[in-house]
C-alpha cells in the first residue's frame, strides 16, 4: 500500500473516533480542505501527524472544541457577494410582501454578519417585521458572536462599500454603535431573529420556509453530503420557496434539480415550483 | 531531466500575469493534452471576463474551474476569485472560503499542495510573474513528491519577487522565459 492510501487511512481512523466521541460526523465533508484544517490544528498542537490527535481528542474534550472551531473557520462578512443580495432584493422580496408573515432560514449561518446584512435590506424594504427570521449553525461558539451582533470595525470603510452595492439606501452607520474597535448593531434588527443549533448533517428539516440561504457551506460537502442537504431544503421550502446559494453552489447535478427553477442565474437564486 | 510521465501542470502567477498569460497560453498547441491548473490572483470581485479573455486568444479551451468538476486533459482552468482551488483525490476541483493564505484567496500555496498529494511525481509546477512568495512552498511541496519544478526566468517576468522566492527554497528544474516554456510543454504531449 503507498504512503498516499495509508495517509487516507489515517484520517478516516481520525474522522470515525470523533464520530463516536462526540457524534459529529466529517466523513462526507470535501477531503482537500478537511485536510488543510487537520494541518492548521497540528501545526497549533504541536504535533505531527493525525493519528497522534486521536487520544488526545477522546480524553480531552478542551482538543475537540479546537478541531471544531477550525472546521468552522469561516470567512464571512457584512454584505458579503454584495451583488446577491441586490438580486434578492430584487427578485425575492416583491414576492414575500405578499405574505402576512414569512419565514426565513439562513443556514450555516457562521457568525452571522450576513443575517444583519439581510435583516438591514428587509427594514429598508418594509418588510422586517413580517419576518422570522431562523439563522442556524452547528458551531455554538460562533452563534455566540452572532446573537450579540459585536464585530471588527478594521473592515468597515469595505462594509460601507458593499452595502452601497447591494443596494443599501441609508448609510451603513445608521444600523449600528461605533465603540473603540467594534460594531454593534441594533437590537432592532434582531427582534425577529432567533439563533439556533443545528446540524446540517444530522439535524431534520425545519418547517415552510419561504426563503432557505445556505452560502458556501456546501462547497465544503461531497456529493452525497450536498444531496443529503438539498433535499433536506427542499422539504423545508414552501410551494414556491426561494434558495439562494453561495455565488460558486449550484443545484445543476444534485438530486432535487429537477423540482426547482432557476430565478437568478448570475447570483444563484433558486426556486421551487411545486 | 525527463518529464514524459507528466499527467498535469500547475502554475501560480500575481501581478503581470494576464500579459504572462497572453503571451504563454497562445502559444500551446491546438494537440496539448494535459490539464493545466493556474491561480491567478485578482480582486475577489472580479467576474468570469479573464478566463473568456484568454480562451479567445487559444486553440485549447481556457475556462474558470467549477467545483466538483472532474479534471479534464486539455484544458486550462483558471480558479474563480475569491476562492482558494484545491484537487481532491478523484481528480475533481473544489473550492474554499477559508481565511487568506499569504494574503491572499485564491494562493497558489494552497492549490499546488494539495495538487502535489494527488498528482505526486506525476505533477508540473510552475511559479511565474509576481509580488510577494505565494506559491514558493508550494512549489517545495511539488519537489518533495518527486514532481518537476520549473520557474519563469526573473529577467523576463514583469516583477521578479515570486520567481526569486521560489529559486531560493527549492532546487528548480529549469528557469526558463515565457517562450521557452511553451515550447517545454508543447514538447510534453
Amino acid at each position: 500500500m503507498d504512503a498516499r492510501s495509508i495517509a487516507e487511512i489515517e484520517i478516516n481512523v481520525l474522522l470515525e473516533a470523533i464520530r463516536l466521541r462526540y457524534d459529529y460526523d466529517f466523513s462526507n465533508y470535501a477531503r482537500a480542505s478537511l485536510k488543510r484544517r487537520i494541518q492548521n490544528l497540528l501545526l497549533k498542537e504541536k504535533l505531527e501527524m493525525p493519528y497522534q490527535l486521536i487520544p488526545r481528542i477522546l480524553y480531552e474534550e478542551e482538543i475537540f472544541n479546537r478541531f471544531l472551531a477550525e472546521m468552522s473557520v469561516t470567512v464571512t462578512e457584512l454584505f458579503r457577494d454584495p451583488a446577491s443580495f441586490h438580486a434578492l432584493a430584487e427578485h425575492v422580496f416583491p414576492r414575500l410582501e405578499s405574505y402576512a408573515y414569512f419565514k426565513i432560514w439562513h443556514a450555516g449561518c457562521a457568525t452571522g454578519e450576513e443575517v444583519y446584512s439581510l435583516a438591514i435590506l428587509l427594514e429598508e424594504a418594509g418588510l422586517l417585521d413580517k419576518a422570522r427570521i431562523y439563522a442556524t449553525d452547528y458551531n455554538k461558539q460562533s452563534l455566540k458572536t452572532a446573537e450579540h451582533g459585536i464585530f471588527p470595525a478594521a473592515d468597515i470603510k469595505q462594509y460601507h462599500h458593499a452595502y452601497k452595492k447591494a443596494g443599501g439606501k441609508k448609510q451603513l452607520a445608521h444600523y449600528y454603535t461605533h465603540q473603540y474597535d467594534a460594531i454593534k448593531f441594533k437590537d432592532s434588527l434582531k427582534k425577529n431573529i432567533t439563533f439556533a443549533y443545528h446540524n446540517l448533517v444530522k439535524d431534520g428539516i425545519f418547517g415552510e420556509m419561504h426563503l432557505i440561504l445556505c452560502r458556501n457551506v456546501m462547497i465544503y460537502f461531497d456529493r452525497e453530503l450536498q444531496n443529503h442537504t438539498f433535499t433536506l431544503f427542499n422539504n423545508s421550502l414552501a410551494r414556491k420557496g426561494f434558495l439562494s446559494l453561495g455565488s460558486k453552489e449550484t443545484l445543476a447535478y444534485s438530486v432535487i434539480d429537477a423540482e426547482f427553477e432557476t430565478c437568478c442565474k448570475s447570483n444563484r437564486i433558486f426556486r421551487k415550483l411545486n | 531531466m525527463t518529464n514524459r510521465h507528466i499527467k498535469a501542470i500547475v502554475a501560480g502567477v500575481s501581478q503581470g500575469g494576464i500579459v504572462a498569460l497572453e503571451t504563454l497560453l497562445p502559444q500551446l498547441s491546438k494537440t496539448f493534452d494535459k490539464p493545466i491548473i493556474i491561480v491567478q490572483h485578482r480582486a475577489a470581485s472580479s467576474d468570469t471576463f479573464l478566463s473568456e479573455h484568454l480562451n479567445s486568444l487559444s486553440l485549447i479551451q481556457v475556462e474558470e474551474a467549477e467545483e466538483k468538476q472532474p479534471i479534464k486533459s486539455g484544458t486550462v482552468y483558471l480558479a474563480p476569485a475569491g476562492y482558494h482551488l484545491l484537487i481532491e483525490q478523484d481528480m475533481t476541483f473544489s473550492l474554499s472560503c477559508d481565511e487568506r493564505v499569504n494574503f491572499t484567496r485564491p494562493s497558489v500555496d494552497v492549490l499546488f499542495e494539495s495538487a502535489a498529494d494527488c498528482y505526486t511525481h506525476q505533477l508540473l509546477g510552475i511559479i511565474l510573474t509576481g509580488y510577494n512568495s505565494d506559491g514558493a512552498k508550494g512549489l517545495q511541496r511539488i519537489k518533495q513528491a518527486g514532481g518537476l519544478a520549473l520557474v519563469q526566468d526573473p529577467e523576463d517576468a514583469e516583477v521578479p519577487d515570486m520567481p526569486l522566492a521560489a529559486i531560493k527554497i527549492t532546487p528548480v528544474d529549469a528557469i526558463l522565459t515565457l517562450d521557452q516554456l511553451a515550447q517545454y510543454l508543447n514538447r510534453l504531449s
